[in-house]
């Protein structure tokens, strides 16, 4: 890609999206179904959290230390979309989130790693998780009746909030629709194989479409931030 | 990983020879003896090798409640990831808990050796008929808490770990190795985080101390009860499971301590601490012994409810672990259950070498070299996880 770097306030939707579901991940830390999956959902978490802390230092001119953004800012300054900020769930609900937002930022880092702060270690983590979310679907959706029935419910209950991924971010050149058709491609597939349906629902909320990248946010983020940021904030100045 | 490491010594009977049974018998003298040769002259006992009942079930006993402790352990930091106060604290701090589940992984796996399943242990925990260590019912209450527990509880936990790295048990051994490594790297994090908070503003000093005051103790008593009174302690003795009593471990400890703390700028919540020239030892006051046997019975401020959140745990992921093996049933070899599991475990201390920063001034760990000699470290040595520790202490 020859295009220049993107002027600095397009990576924070990404750097937001990262942060934010590293620590959804990281609420499961001694939650989880089996010991492998403690280790396998905290690595995913850690893989996140290193690339928001990657992507906040390259906007550090423009807004401060990488704790100046996660912790000082107001919940209608976060950019992430709204997909990330989702609450856990079951296992199946947390697993079809990652399906979904993998699926999306594993294509969107390969095509901007060549402007992106990111290592080419990011692209790779992506498709990592991606297998990881894969794989698990298919186990759950093709595994017992009742895996199948948690599995199908998490994709309607998510299915509104994936319009949004492909909203174009001012500043990034990505090519959205293209994006949008390997995703839904993609997804139609591990669906197929795992025995789901793919919702046939609107994809976007009738009042909030496409709203956490210009920073409108769902009630759970609040108490997210409520949680993320009260140490930090508790203690103005301090060093941790 | 090899899980033998020398050829077989003094198999049972016809127990593990040719099927049919003509292979060279040892009789039960010859077997005991050889395997009281082997403990004697600091060899290896590995999985298929003859040993003492006793020998076998105190060793299952043993890394059960290891492991146990391990994944109970997880809950008092975890409590804590989402409100870590920085970017950086917070990584470190996942990066901890995910390693203390893999120690639970490497332990369960020592004992499935032994031919105790993870599955039969979990449900002993869950049950309530195995322990765990004692030091996990305690809260953590504020931040500086997840300082406390690295620098205390974990250094406590190294102290009695490293001499198990040289356990007549191999597979023990060897997972010893690997998971004292890691804990050495978290005790340095432990304490170079409570070095950010003395070092830090009038709030900060006080909350280190605070924590310092309500974990010193409890890490005293993690070393298990006086010589006198230890049910256990002469037979592991004897078979090498265990290297050093509980009082000398407990001693080794304080003095370790004292100078970190001094270090520190914290004070020990101990008014009859002070140096002793003749023994060459600190003294330290008497240990509420009554406080260590309610809590060990179940009235700890938490026991109830880490059991509880372990159990819901476990409970909440039936229906997961089902479909997996459900489908693991309805497809081929190539989709085994844990195909991905597995793939995520073994890439964890891999790859997460460049994840976490190294503890920038954490005290140096005098104990943990001498014992981590290398005849100790056969196949441990080559376990990624251990280049993390080494390349972060360079
Ligand atoms: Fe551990
Ligand atoms: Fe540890």
């Amino acid at each position: 890609m020859t295009s220049p770097a993107p002027p600095a306030p397009a990576t924070l939707p990404l750097g937001d999206d990262a942060l934010i579901l590293s620590h959804r991940l990281g609420e499961w830390a001694g939650h989880a179904p089996v010991l492998e999956e403690e280790v396998a959902l905290a690595n995913i978490a850690l893989d996140l959290l290193g690339q928001a802390r990657a992507l906040y230092a390259g906007l550090s001119d423009l807004l401060g230390s990488e704790d100046e953004i996660a912790f000082l800012r107001e919940e209608r300054a976060f950019r992430n979309c709204q997909l990330t900020e989702q609450p856990n769930g079951d296992f199946a609900h947390t697993i079809v989130r990652q399906l979904f937002f993998s699926t999306y930022q594993q294509p969107l880092f390969a095509q901007l790693s060549p402007v992106l702060p990111l290592a080419a270690k990011a692209v790779r983590e992506t498709a990592y998780h991606r297998d990881h979310a894969e794989q698990w679907t298919l186990r759950l959706g093709d595994g017992t009746e009742e895996s199948h029935t948690r599995t199908q419910r998490a994709a309607d209950t998510l299915w509104r909030y994936t319009g949004e991924l492909f909203q174009p971010v001012e500043g990034l050149e990505v090519d959205w629709p293209g994006l949008a058709e390997e995703w839904h491609a993609s997804i139609g597939d591990v669906f197929a194989r795992a025995g789901l349906t793919v919702p046939a629902g609107p994809s976007e909320g009738a009042w909030s479409a496409g709203a956490g990248r210009q920073g409108l946010h769902t009630e759970p983020f609040g108490l997210l931030l409520a949680e993320m940021q009260h140490l930090h904030r508790s203690h103005p100045g301090a060093a941790w | 990983m090899t899980p033998v490491t020398s050829p077989p010594r003094g198999r049972a009977a016809g127990a593990d020879g040719p099927p049919d049974g003509s292979g060279p018998g040892l009789e039960a003298e010859d077997v005991q003896a050889a395997f009281d040769a082997a403990v004697a002259a600091d060899e290896r006992i590995e999985p298929r090798d003859w040993m003492p009942d006793t020998y076998r079930s105190t060793l299952v006993r043993q890394i059960a409640q290891h492991a146990h402790s391990e994944i109970i352990g997880m809950q008092p930091e975890a409590n804590w990831i989402t409100r870590a106060p920085s970017l950086r604290r917070k990584a470190i701090l996942m990066a901890k808990v995910q390693d203390e589940a893999g120690h639970g992984l490497y332990l369960y796996g020592a004992a499935e050796t032994l031919g105790t399943s993870r599955d039969e242990l979990l449900d002993k925990l869950h049950a309530g008929r195995q322990k765990y260590s004692s030091i996990f019912n305690y809260p953590t209450l504020t931040w500086a808490d997840v300082g406390a527990i690295g620098w205390l509880v974990d250094g406590a936990a190294i102290t009695n770990q490293v001499p198990l790295c040289r356990c007549s048990y191999g597979p023990y051994a060897r997972a010893m190795v690997r998971i004292c490594k890691e804990e050495s790297f978290h005790q340095r994090q432990g304490y170079e985080l409570l070095l950010a908070l003395t070092r830090g503003t009038e709030a900060q000093r006080a909350m280190a101390q605070d924590a310092v005051d309500r974990w010193w103790w409890p890490s005293l008593m993690m070393f298990g009860p006086p010589d006198d009174e230890s049910s256990h302690s002469a037979q592991s003795m004897a078979w090498k499971i265990k290297r050093h009593s509980n009082d000398e471990l407990r001693q080794r400890f304080v003095d370790i301590c004292v100078p970190q703390a001094e270090a520190l700028g914290v004070t020990l919540p101990d008014p009859e601490l002070r140096w002793n020239e003749e023994r060459g030892h600190w003294d330290f006051g008497a240990i509420d012994w009554q406080e260590f046997r309610e809590v060990l019975k179940g009235n700890g401020p938490c026991n109830e409810q880490r059991l509880h959140r372990r159990r819901t745990a476990h409970e909440n992921g039936a229906w997961v672990r089902e479909a997996a093996a459900a489908h693991a049933a309805k497809h081929t070899a190539t989709h085994a259950t844990g195909h991905t599991a597995d793939h995520a475990a073994d890439r964890t201390a891999a790859d997460r070498d460049d994840r976490v920063e190294p503890a920038a001034a954490g005290p140096a760990q005098p104990n943990t070299a001498p014992d981590t000699a290398p005849d100790t470290a056969p196949d441990g040595a080559g376990a990624p996880s251990a280049s993390r520790s080494t390349r972060s202490r360079a």
